[in-house]
């Protein structure tokens, strides 16, 4: 059996609305569901809901067991060997970058940098690009949006280079107030650093759009992706950005590993940020040569059997269908939200228009730790505080927010133990509807 | 490690709702001989507090602030606990309360009413909640310039 195929059954593939499972959402994450072994313990004596899926995304038997036969089969050190196990490892990691390549539909493999993650690969770009290309009272701008790895990397490198940060403002819906970043974009804009889609509020912002302007402008972009590659299609060229940055552990693959997309002419005019072995030509106690990219931002040995697991997690998640994951998550956001504003003194917070699967909400008088705490105890998983946006609390004058977050594994009976979980927390706390 | 709705009912007893609801001592101070911010990054529980001091036995104690439950109601029990005993004594309850969150109750303390949050132990990561306002007391009487923090 191809261990790298999900088990779809192409009968089950072409389901109609209604067939096993009931309902669209059930339908998909009845299919997917036992692909992923994780889901089926049970957490304090509880069946799992699993609804910290921004946080991180579980795994599928073909995604583990292609880093399994990694090591049992193919794992040597890549590019520097000269026997076979080398040759066939560094195939499977090159191979694995096409993948990724493919995935993002950039022109070539050498436009896909391995990194930790998203977080990694905004470092490199601001340390490296950002470094030799800033200058006093050049202006970088971000939005209120955006996750503290989107935020800090340029304030240390404001620090180092005199350069400016600014960020575009927020709507009380959680959308980028009409026409800022626009008016924001100024003849010192350098670089746009913006979220594709925000982990704290779910809002998808217009990439191509802003990119558009952001070029107009004379200025690059750079992309965080991290929430949006499991959720819908993306297109590099479509979208046209200068830099896109995601995390594989949030594409149902493996924890550190992750991928920065960048334009070639820009790459090629990089400086290195980490050196060591492999990002070099030749070295010498007079000095060192580097070599091309991707190769000269891929210092030392990488995460080899995460990348491809990496590789094995794009071809499950495409074997599925992203449009079709989209259309699952987005029905079950509407289950989900329509059922949350039945709850009484539950807020949400982000409304955007053509938001993803997250929804962030607080429930009055209870803090989202405390119920995150009362959750827990019933088996449901959701993430409670800032969310490493504290920015965006900030700007909605809260501590913090309570926060599901759907994948396609999840269904509508996921969403059913999460508001009886919440009623539950109200009783206990004495709020909420009276009986 | 299996968490029954007995343990929860253990951590969010009727003594929590009520100091979270209704804290005690809970307003700033006019002339206070010490002052201490805490902050509990992880969940945003943010607390200043106050304190009155009287030739080494604390006063009067109080706080504002904005946090979970267990911050809140914690804080509550604090002040309360505090009043009236000195400074050595403040310090010697902080370590056995401390204790009590995180590993055994030392023999023969009586807590009081401090007791009610033992059942934080079943939830690890809820113990900095928990010791928030101890550990900005502790800054406070020590006299610390920077904000306590639990991480």
């Amino acid at each position: 059996m191809n261990a790298l195929a999900p088990r779809l059954d192409a009968a089950r593939a072409e389901a109609p609305v209604g067939t096993p499972g009931g309902t669209p959402a059930a339908a998909l994450a009845a299919q997917v569901a036992a692909d992923f072994p994780i889901l089926t313990r049970r957490v304090r004596d509880k069946r799992l809901v699993y609804l910290d899926n921004a946080a991180t995304t579980h795994k599928p038997e073909a995604v583990i067991e292609t880093e399994r036969a990694f090591y049992r089969e193919s794992n040597a050190n890549i590019h520097r060997g000269v026997h076979w196990l080398s040759q066939h490892a560094t195939d499977l990691y090159e191979r694995a970058r096409e993948r990724v390549q493919r995935f993002l539909n950039a022109a070539r493999s050498e436009e896909i940098v391995f990194t930790r993650g998203t977080t990694e690969a905004i470092n490199l770009v601001a340390w490296s690009w950002g470094r030799a290309n800033l200058k006093p009272g050049d202006e970088i701008l971000v939005t209120g949006m955006e996750h503290h790895s989107n935020i800090v990397p340029w304030q240390l490198v404001c620090e180092q280079t005199g350069a400016v940060l600014k960020a575009v403002p927020l709507t009380d819906r959680g959308e980028l107030e009409p026409g800022a970043f626009e008016a924001m974009l100024g003849p010192r804009t350098r670089l746009a650093a913006i979220v594709h889609v925000s982990n704290a509020l779910g809002t998808v912002n217009p990439v191509a759009a802003m990119v558009e302007r952001a070029h107009a402008a004379g200025a690059r972009v750079l992309v965080d992706g991290a929430q949006a590659v499991a959720h819908q299609a993306v297109d590099v060229q479509a979208l046209g950005c200068d830099f896109y940055a995601f995390s594989g552990h949030k594409l149902y693959g493996p924890t550190g590993i992750g991928a920065l997309y960048a334009r070639h002419e820009l790459l090629a005019a990089m400086p290195p940020w980490q050196g060591g072995g492999d990002m070099i030509r030749t070295v010498s106690f007079e000095g060192s040569t580097w070599a091309d990219p991707p190769a000269r931002f891929e210092a030392g040995t990488p995460n080899i059997a995460g990348g491809v697991g990496l590789a094995a997690a794009i071809d499950y998640v495409t074997g599925i269908g992203l449009p079709r994951i989209a259309a699952h998550e987005h029905a079950l956001l509407e289950y989900a939200t329509e059922a949350a504003l039945r709850i009484p003194g539950l807020r949400l917070i982000g409304t955007a228009p053509g938001k993803t699967g997250i929804l962030s909400f607080m429930v009055e008088g209870i803090h989202p730790h405390d119920l995150g705490t009362i959750l827990d105890a019933e088996g449901v998983a959701i993430r409670a505080g800032h969310h490493c946006a504290m920015p965006v609390m900030t700007r909605f004058g809260i501590p913090g927010t309570a926060r599901a977050s759907l994948a396609m594994y999840n269904d509508e009976r996921d969403i059913d133990a999460l508001m009886a979980a919440i009623r539950s927390a109200q009783r206990m706390f004495g709020t909420g509807a009276r009986p | 490690m299996s968490l029954s709705r007995g343990d929860l009912r253990e951590l969010y007893q009727e003594v929590i709702f009520d100091h979270n609801r209704s804290p005690r001592n809970f307003h700033e101070m006019e002339h206070p001989d010490r002052v201490a911010e805490g902050h509990n990054p992880l969940c945003g529980d943010q607390l200043k507090l106050y304190v009155r001091l009287d030739k080494g036995v604390v006063a009067d104690a109080s706080f504002v602030g904005h946090g979970c439950a267990i911050s809140t109601a914690s804080a509550s029990l604090m002040t309360e606990a505090v009043k009236g005993h000195t400074v050595e004594e403040v310090e010697a309850l902080f370590r056995d309360f401390h204790a009590l969150l995180t590993d055994a109750a030392p023999p023969g303390r009586d807590f009081g009413k401090l007791e009610v949050l033992a059942g934080v132990k079943e939830f690890p990561v809820r113990v900095k909640c928990a010791t928030l306002a101890w550990h900005t007391l502790h800054n406070a009487l020590i006299g610390a310039g920077d904000p306590a923090k639990t991480e």
